[in-house]
């Protein structure tokens, strides 16, 4: 379980988070949402430790995340994979360096056994005979699924993705959702999804978190966001026609 | 407050990068990679600029020679003198300032705004040091070679032109490169050179490690890992001479 208590983060006069609060479950896909320059991207990076907060804690299974030194938080983040928005693939290595990255920085496994596991964590987010390929020879989908690979690489314990769904079309939107919440049922993963897809937001939020002008403002299953009568969250979810329309006839 | 700003946050990231590597042979299969991009990569355009440089001193040294007392193989002096104490040495510093400053620059910069520093860093990797300490291990121990070679190409271009061009003969120019020969200078430049190469790569890629924005920025980042490498070469070359060769 990952829980964020009372996170405050500013950047110089600008406060990003205010008296944020949340708490994610494993084995659920928990969704941060909200628009553009909300906060989420920021809540997301604040728990892995990209940025440090200005007041709160952040406990990850009842360990306090705020209060370790780097050592400490190094051990944490062996625990950690992270997808983020622009796949952040090493260009200088082919794709099977990129999935065998961590195993090499922190496993004494064989080349042999290696490979294995770079071959296993290819095939299970559907990704064959691409191991001397590069980054760039690769679809946009395509190197989202390779760095959900090397994210699963370590049998993480947490899973962060921050807008996996940017720049790809909806039926490889699709993919990559239900890819996520596979795995995450599969490792009984912590997975905390950054987003402001609403196709992803209906397909796999199990827990869903509205952030709206740097707090938390609404928190919920997919199905409560139909019930709530939250202006802004509605505002937000249903901004299009056909939405407004779809929550009518719900 | 700006510059305080600055050093201090470029001494604590030179800080980070020499802390004990995660995996060390990773770091060495590192090191062995950056040799290759900054150094054997490097080695051609210093072989071409210092034989071209040897053979303009020599030419000119000729052509200011007017006093017939003077003998002719002091050009092959003034030539060799010239590569080792400063062409080697500082203006080789300055050009792999150019070439291969930006290149860190531009290389860590677009790694910082591709979140590819990020990624390392959620994965437990210290990225400082990862990305960084093989580059200044690689230039210290690769620059001194550069700089001999430089020495080498350079007083052997000063010949070619010098036989080529009719303004010594063979003979005077050995004597003239072999004349006075003080050890000590090899020392003074490699000691240089090394520091230079320390500047050049820690410089750069501090300009490279804290990028924000985008492409405009790397580049932006790019061009000042050049200028700020330069000012600094240029100012501890003075200071450097001061300390190495004032008696």
């Amino acid at each position: 379980m990952i829980e964020g208590r009372n996170i405050y983060k500013s950047f110089g006069d600008k406060a990003v988070l205010e008296d944020v609060s949340v708490s994610f479950e494993p084995g659920m896909t928990n969704l941060i949402i909200g628009q553009s320059g909300s906060g989420k991207t920021v809540l997301l990076k604040s728990l892995v430790g990209l940025h440090e907060i200005d007041k709160g804690s952040i406990f990850y299974n009842d360990r306090n995340f705020t209060e370790m030194q780097r050592k400490q938080r190094k051990l944490i983040r062996q625990e950690i994979g992270m997808v983020f928005q622009g796949g952040a693939l090493f260009t200088s290595l082919n794709i099977e360096q990129n999935v065998m990255f961590p195993l090499n920085m922190f496993t004494t496994m064989t080349t042999e056994e290696k490979r294995e596991r770079v071959n296993f964590c290819l095939k299970r987010v559907n990704l064959e005979n691409v191991n001397r390929l590069f980054p760039s020879e690769l679809s946009g989908g395509m190197q989202k699924r390779v760095s959900i690979a090397r994210a699963i690489a370590l049998n993480p314990k947490y899973l962060f993705c921050d807008e996996p769904n940017s720049g790809l079309d909806p039926v490889t939107a699709i993919v990559i959702d239900s890819l996520i919440r596979e795995i995450t049922i599969e490792y009984n993963m912590v997975t905390v999804v950054n987003t402001h897809d609403m196709n992803s937001v209906m397909e796999i939020g199990d827990k869903v978190v509205f952030i709206y002008r740097g707090k938390k403002w609404w928190q919920g299953s997919r199905d409560d966001i139909f019930d709530s009568d939250n202006k802004e969250l509605n505002d937000f979810v249903f901004a299009s026609p056909l939405s407004k329309k779809i929550k009518k006839i719900k | 407050m700006k510059f305080l700003f600055h050093l201090g946050r470029y001494l604590k990231l030179v800080r980070t990068a020499f802390s004990r590597p995660e995996k060390s042979g990773v770091y060495f299969r590192r090191v062995v990679e950056e040799l290759e991009i900054l150094g054997v990569n490097s080695v051609g355009i210093v072989l071409i600029i210092s034989f071209f440089i040897g053979a303009v001193i020599t030419i000119q040294t000729a052509y200011n020679l007017e006093n017939p007392f003077v003998p002719l193989y002091l050009i092959g002096l003034g030539t060799r003198d010239s590569m080792m104490l400063e062409f080697s040495s500082t203006l080789v510093g300055l050009i792999l300032a150019g070439k291969v400053g930006s290149n860190i620059a531009s290389e860590i910069g677009t790694m910082r705004v591709t979140e590819q520093i990020d990624a390392l860093e959620i994965m437990g990797i210290n990225s400082a040091s990862y990305l960084i300490l093989p580059k200044i291990i690689a230039s210290v121990m690769f620059n001194p070679i550069l700089c001999f070679l430089s020495m080498f190409v350079g007083v052997f271009g000063g010949w070619a032109a010098g036989v080529a061009a009719g303004v010594i003969t063979s003979e005077q120019y050995v004597f003239g490169i072999q004349y006075a020969f003080i050890p000590y200078y090899i020392f003074y430049a490699q000691v240089k050179t090394v520091v230079f190469a320390f500047i050049i790569t820690t410089v750069s890629a501090y300009q490279g490690y804290y990028v924000s924005g985008g492409a405009l920025e790397v580049g932006r980042a790019s061009t000042r890992a050049v200028v700020f490498s330069n000012i600094l070469i240029l100012f501890f070359n003075l200071l450097l001479t001061q300390m190495m060769l004032t008696k």
